[in-house]
């Protein structure tokens, strides 16, 4: 490794850092502001235009907050637990392509990376339960656990179906297409710049977003740290820089499952392609890089903001539930999925083959999922007793009397 | 059977009792006074296995402010100011318990047109209280955004109110003997407007919450209470109708002028959280009808009638009830006579739906006490007094 090659990863690793900060500054106050509007308020409307500034502000005051140590708690599993779920959250952006090979460190093995920085997380949540001493926190902190243990199956089997898609573990052939070799045969595998992943296996996209979601706690899933049964979760006990850190994770996270289902299923940088006529298709050059970590930037914020507007719609699941949707769900689906496109790429078949196999499943699961739990099927057992019609009470004193019916075809109500 | 394990240090100070199961112990988990989901100060103290009920213990008196000591010594006037501080979200069902009581007891009647400006009242706190419901118990399953919807309606009937009372809340509008003024002229017009986007904002509640998977995953079956079980624990209000007892007072004892109005009453017949969160639902679309039926009714005329300015009931006693929002609320008064009452004794529906907590809640998740005590729909202002 030459010298440069060293000062072009420190300039990497620092322009990320700031990058994402900003990111997650920004992202918070979207978050703010894609609630309110979901909820008819302003949102941030006073520090800054449109409430812009109103990250930096909350920023400054956690930092300047004391940081408070509860007296029981393990102190060093206490001050290392948001070391241990914020850094991998930042690790993970290293390989993330934000164009054609440009990533902090250009990967082979990208996809293999991300699924084991990411499993890192779960035990910096399971150390701050811990460490805390509130029960809150333990709860909060064992839900963290099994969710997040049971949610990272789904998420590396779907992984695993675009590696064998592309037969590459490299997130660039994931992008950008991959050729490979088998004998004499050379082959060509498609990458995402006609039609995105999404769209050759939407049964992998739909099981990565839930369980994106999950991985993520985000509502519906947001048990390990809901607000209204475990006040927190992990978090109960932290305050000023420390819980500052965590709530970093927590967006940079968001921020994480975002880029990788754009990168995953939308192409990234790549799809649709900037048109040739303006930024010209050389790939090498900076405009044509620009515009595509611009495009790819604009539509991870689409995701994260899908993500907001289901935190601004649905209740939350039960711990049982949630574990049951994954492990009779979520859990089989991958499998079919991977088995699915193990099939269609041994015997050949054309790829939209992928898509008309796996959406009938799709349906079929999603329409299992709610006749099997029974719920919609509920009989209406709320019914209205009127005194007036004598079903409830003592008769009312002028009470209609039962309504004449004169003739044929005019039926009283 | 294992021995009491002493308290540990887990790196913590959970404490662990001793489970039946042998080998294991169970954590005690303290809920409240101070935690977002038991609606102000109540505390729960919950044995789990794991995330398994397994005993509750409820303590309330945090918030006893000894309200009833407090009335023996305030004129009867004064006391309606205590009782808007009972159930602080439905104010105005609170002042006709007491007004009505005394009324009772003294023998007078409130002008018609009082009587209907008192039932358009309560019945839009029926509204104001169960809309903050909706809200709440969406927010204890995790869901946001109902709860501000229901505010934004809410705040249209409290300024409703703000206009005819003065005041937000605590109104102190309802007279021994009538009201305390008329209301003003356009308060029809604006209460009929006012019922339209009520019953808009209702619908939209029910669209966002009524059907929705998880909220029927999270309600559906979810503390269940049979009618007789109900009834032998004193519950009243939705959540006795909600098991299928059809009682309500406003048929079942006639008060004020509720038997001229025609009215549905809302019975469930499962006895589950969804059944109460329904029963709620319909309640307030019935409340709707008979704020439009009563204002149809409407007659110019006194509000007040002619009494003296300071009541002095004869000596007695008397026991009136109306239905709150909550349920039965109901009131004993003695009285040697003059301006105080000698004892004076509130009958809560909050704190008799709150004893079936218990039974309620054991077996079930540690997300579900917090949805079943959404449903029973406390207000510690009222259990505590």
């Amino acid at each position: 490794m030459s010298f440069t090659d060293i000062l072009f990863a420190f300039a990497g690793l620092f322009g990320l850092f700031s990058a994402l900060l900003v990111g997650v500054l920004s992202l918070t106050w979207l978050e703010r502001k894609t609630l309110a509007r979901i909820q008819q308020r302003a949102g941030p409307s006073v520090v800054g235009p449109h409430g812009l500034l109103q990250p930096v502000a909350d920023a400054m005051k956690l930092a300047t907050k004391e940081d408070i140590i509860p007296a029981y708690a393990d102190k060093l599993l206490f001050w290392m637990a948001p070391a241990f779920v914020a850094v991998p959250a930042f690790l993970i952006w290293l390989a993330i392509p934000f164009g054609d090979r440009i990533a902090v460190r250009v990967l082979d093995l990208g996809l293999l990376y991300l699924v084991a920085i990411s499993g890192i997380g779960v035990v910096g949540l399971l150390m701050g339960g811990w460490a805390s001493s509130s029960r809150y926190s333990m709860l909060g902190g064992l839900r963290a656990a099994a969710q997040l243990v049971s949610y990272e199956i789904p998420i590396v089997i779907v992984i695993l179906s675009i590696a064998v898609l592309v037969q590459s573990l490299s997130l660039d052939a994931v992008i950008g297409g991959n050729t490979i070799t088998i004998g004499e045969a050379t082959r060509d595998l498609p990458g995402q710049g006609l039609i995105p992943f999404a769209f050759v296996m939407p049964m992998g996209f739909v099981i990565f977003f839930i369980a994106g979601l999950a991985e993520l706690g985000r509502t519906p899933f947001d048990i390990h740290h809901a607000e209204s049964e475990v006040v927190g979760g992990p978090f109960v006990e932290y305050s000023g820089v420390h819980w500052a850190v965590f709530f970093l994770a927590e967006y940079l996270n968001t921020f994480v499952i975002s880029a990788l289902i754009v990168v995953l299923f939308f192409g990234g940088w790549s799809w649709p392609n900037p048109p040739e006529s303006i930024f010209g298709n050389d790939l090498s050059s900076i405009t044509t890089n620009f515009v595509g970590g611009a495009w790819f930037m604009f539509k991870t914020y689409i995701v994260a903001v899908t993500i907001f507007w289901i935190r601004g719609t649905y209740p939350r699941l039960r711990i049982d539930q949630l574990m049951t949707f994954a492990w009779q769900v979520l859990i089989p689906l991958s499998f079919v999925n991977f088995v699915l496109i193990a099939v269609v790429l041994f015997y050949d078949w054309p790829l939209w083959m992928m898509p008309t196999l796996s959406l009938p499943i799709l349906i079929g699961a999603a329409i299992g999922v709610q006749r099997g739990r029974g719920v919609r099927d509920r009989p209406q057992t709320v019914r209205i007793l009127r005194r007036s019609a004598g079903e409830i009470g003592r008769p009312m004193p002028n009470a209609p009397t039962q309504t004449q019916i004169s003739g044929e075809g005019q039926g009283g109500d | 059977m294992t021995e009491n394990v002493a308290p540990t240090n887990l790196g913590s100070t959970i404490i662990q009792v001793p489970s039946p199961e042998p080998g294991t112990v169970d954590m005690m988990v303290n809920m409240g006074p101070q935690h977002p989901a038991t609606h102000g100060v109540f505390r729960m103290e919950l044995r789990v296995d794991g995330e398994q009920i397994q005993d509750l213990v409820p303590h309330i008196g945090y918030l006893h402010r000894g309200s009833e000591k407090l009335c023996e010594h305030e004129s009867y006037s004064q006391i309606i100011t205590l009782f808007d501080r009972l159930d602080y979200v439905s104010n105005f069902n609170n002042e006709l318990v007491i007004v009505s009581a005394v009324e009772k007891l003294m023998d007078v009647a409130p002008p018609p047109r009082a009587e209907l400006i008192r039932i358009i009242m309560c019945e839009f706190n029926r509204i104001a209280s169960h809309l903050l419901f909706y809200g709440t118990f969406a927010i204890d399953m995790g869901a946001i955004t109902p709860l501000l919807y229901n505010f934004r309606d809410r705040e249209k009937i409290q300024a409703l109110f703000e206009s005819v009372s003065g005041a937000r809340m605590m109104h102190n509008y309802f007279r021994v003997g009538g009201v305390k003024e008329d209301v003003a002229d356009e308060f029809e017009s604006r209460s009929l407007a006012l019922c339209d986007e009520l019953e808009h904002g209702i619908d939209e509640t029910d669209r966002l919450l009524t059907e929705n998977e998880i909220f029927l995953e999270r309600t559906s079956g979810i503390g269940v209470i049979s009618g007789e079980d109900a009834l032998d624990w004193g519950l009243s209000g939705p959540v006795l109708r909600a098991s299928g007892v059809p009682y309500d007072v406003r048929v079942d004892e006639p008060y004020s002028r509720y038997d001229e109005l025609d009215f549905g009453i809302p019975v469930g017949s499962a006895g589950d959280c969804w059944d109460r969160f329904y029963v709620r639902i319909l309640e307030a679309r019935e409340s709707v009808s008979i704020i439009r039926q009563a204002i149809a009714l409407m007659e110019p005329g006194d509000t007040m009638s002619k009494i003296r300015r300071i009541a002095r009931p004869p000596a007695g006693e008397v026991y009136a009830h109306c239905e709150n929002p909550r349920g039965d609320l109901g009131v004993y008064i003695v009285s040697e006579g003059g301006e105080r009452p000698y004892r004076l004794k509130v009958r809560p529906p909050s704190f008799c739906n709150l004893q079936a907590l218990r039974d309620l809640t054991v077996g079930h998740y540690i997300a579900d006490a917090v949805v079943i005590l959404g449903t029973l729909d406390i207000v510690l202002g009222e259990v505590d007094r």
